[in-house]
């Protein structure tokens, strides 16, 4: 990673959303800031609107389960610019139950990702247009990826190999 | 002059909304996709993919295994050109350990990427003949493809499934005979693709089927999270092996082809073009290839060859150790990106330390594509969203995980 980029990513976003920015990283070249919730909407205008930044591609939205550990969830978001070509993640901590802003106001391509990671996690995306399962059936009991979900899923009559659910 | 006059036509024939179900065995869905269309008599108001026939759990699966365990599941993903898939993933967890490849893992990487995007790219445009009427594409395609299957088979052993990238290098290395054979197809698909061209391009059915068909403006396509072939048919040149080059892409001389209508005929050009390109970065990289190690010299990472396991004692140990316990991987986390066929493939590996990923998200471009197909087949012609949906390229080990 070039200063410049570093003085972009690193310092420019620190100083100006200081107090909303909880933890930030510089590993193998990827800068990762992790935010207060309260700012994401915030900090992802700036992102997509400053000039020297132009973050125009919203990559992915991943959710982690960090069990048993608190706050629980950790929502990932990979941005991208097309323009000045530097990429920028930035993390939410949140607990379980808890809401986070759908980003689908500024980056349509959020739709999908966020409705992945709520039904992988139950994360729920507040303002999300359509927010309902999209790989499991819209009936399935429960979010598979979550780490206290059993790998072979829960014993029921589709299931004879799954486990007792307690 | 009383009011009673004779209806006119389309009064008389109501024309009711319907919903319609596509898929998921509907012959041109590219496996098994389920669109539910909202249609007026032949017009599309909306269409709603309903996506996850083939959810198999990758990702959940990934954090149960050891991180060389998982390079099989990974072919698995887009089952079309699983060379991609392996590079991303192993890039990733080699970042994570922090090693560099060898120079000659390198080039052997980048031919095995290409050779799988060529056959990506011709099964692409093979079923797109069939699904819009042009039956003889396919199996020209399907001829071509058997070639580089055939060349696979060479280096690895296996002609779909190939799992040949692994943490720290390839699995075998690169004979004298596979770089013959790999130059003599580069010498024939040219023509081949020719031929292609001649079948469709100039065909009036094609061009009518495919010319002005989903157009979306690059602005649109960045928006709705289109990368590879597609954003670049819309007229935006991104392509990762230039923009942010990986391997040796950088000594590399090719071009990126980039359309200007974000048509459905502009994908299918930029497709083909494609191909072509990807020929010359084969030729270069056979030429340039360095000798030397194809894995690094790391035994914790690296399994000795099969050969010494059953004459060596040392080796069969080493063996056990590491098909049993496997390697640490640092703390840390990365988001791996490559240049697939179908667009942008990213793996984010979160690792904790022990030998198994904590998480792994892949970012698989079909699922991204697929997001556009309500936008690209509104206000069309029922007929069009089979061509729009071959033109995305959707593939479903990928798109579902």
């Amino acid at each position: 990673m070039t200063p410049e980029m570093e003085l972009l990513l690193v310092n420019n976003i620190k100083d100006r959303f200081g107090s909303s920015i909880i933890q930030t990283t510089v590993q193998f070249g990827e800068v990762a800031h992790t935010v207060k919730k309260d700012a994401l909407l915030d900090i992802c205008r700036y992102l997509k609107t400053d000039p020297s930044l132009r973050m125009n591609f919203l990559m992915d939205v991943a959710g982690v389960d960090f069990y048993p550990e608190k706050p629980r969830f950790t929502v990932v978001y990979h941005l991208l610019s097309l323009i000045t070509k530097l990429r920028l993640r930035l993390k939410v901590r949140i607990e379980d139950g808890e809401k986070v802003p759908s980003l689908t106001a500024l980056w349509k391509s959020a739709d999908w990702p966020e409705r992945e990671a709520y039904d992988m996690f139950g994360i729920v995306f507040e303002g999300h247009p359509d927010l309902r399962r999209i790989y499991m059936p819209f009936d399935w009991d429960g979010f598979p990826l979550r780490k206290d979900y059993p790998l072979r899923g829960y014993k029921d009559r589709y299931n004879p190999y799954g486990e007792e659910k307690k | 002059m009383n009011d009673e006059r004779v209806p006119l036509k389309e009064e008389a024939v109501e024309t009711k909304e319907i919903t319609l179900s596509m898929g998921p065995q509907h012959p041109s869905t590219h496996g098994v996709l389920h669109l539910v269309l909202d249609i007026k008599g032949e017009k599309v108001l909306k269409a709603d993919p309903d996506i996850g026939y083939l959810h198999r759990g990758t990702e959940k699966i990934a954090e149960n295994l050891f991180y060389p365990q998982f390079v099989p599941y990974t072919d698995r993903l887009d089952y079309m050109c699983a060379m991609s898939n392996n590079l991303a993933y192993v890039a990733a967890v080699e970042k994570l350990l922090g090693i560099e490849i060898t120079e000659r893992a390198k080039y052997i990487r980048v031919v095995a990427a290409e050779l799988s995007r060529i056959a990506g790219h011709l099964v692409c445009i093979g079923a797109w003949g069939v699904d819009i009427g042009a039956m003889s594409v396919l199996l020209y395609a399907f001829r071509e493809r058997e070639l580089i299957l055939d060349l696979f088979e060479m280096l690895c052993g296996a002609r779909m499934t190939l799992s040949y990238l692994r943490v720290g290098g390839v699995r075998y290395d690169v004979t004298p005979e596979f770089k013959k054979k790999c130059l003599e197809f580069t010498k024939i698909l040219p023509k081949r693709i020719g031929e292609y061209e001649r079948l469709l391009t100039g065909n009036r059915i094609w061009l009518e089927r495919n010319k002005g068909i989903g157009a979306l403006s690059g602005e649109e396509a960045i928006e709705l999270g289109l990368t590879g072939p597609n954003l670049r048919a819309s007229g935006v040149n991104w392509d990762l092996r230039k923009d942010e080059p990986y391997l040796v892409y950088d000594r590399m001389d090719f071009t990126v082809p980039v359309g200007s209508n974000g048509d459905c005929f502009d994908r299918y050009t930029v497709r083909i073009e494609e191909m072509r390109q990807a020929l010359r970065i084969i030729e270069q990289a056979l030429k340039d290839m360095p000798e030397g190690p194809f894995n690094i010299d790391t035994p914790l990472i690296v399994p000795p060859l099969k050969q010494d396991v059953y004459e060596n004692m040392e080796a069969l140990i080493h063996h056990f150790k590491y098909y049993s316990q496997s390697f640490k991987v640092p703390k840390g986390e990365f988001y791996s990106v490559v240049e697939a066929p179908k667009g942008e493939l990213g793996f984010y590996v979160i690792s904790d330390g022990s030998e198994k990923p904590f998480r792994v998200k892949i970012r698989v471009p079909s699922f991204a594509n697929l997001y556009a197909i309500d936008r690209l087949s509104r206000g069309g012609y029922l007929a069009d969203v089979v061509a729009v949906v071959s033109s995305l390229d959707p593939v479903f080990g990928e798109c579902d995980k």
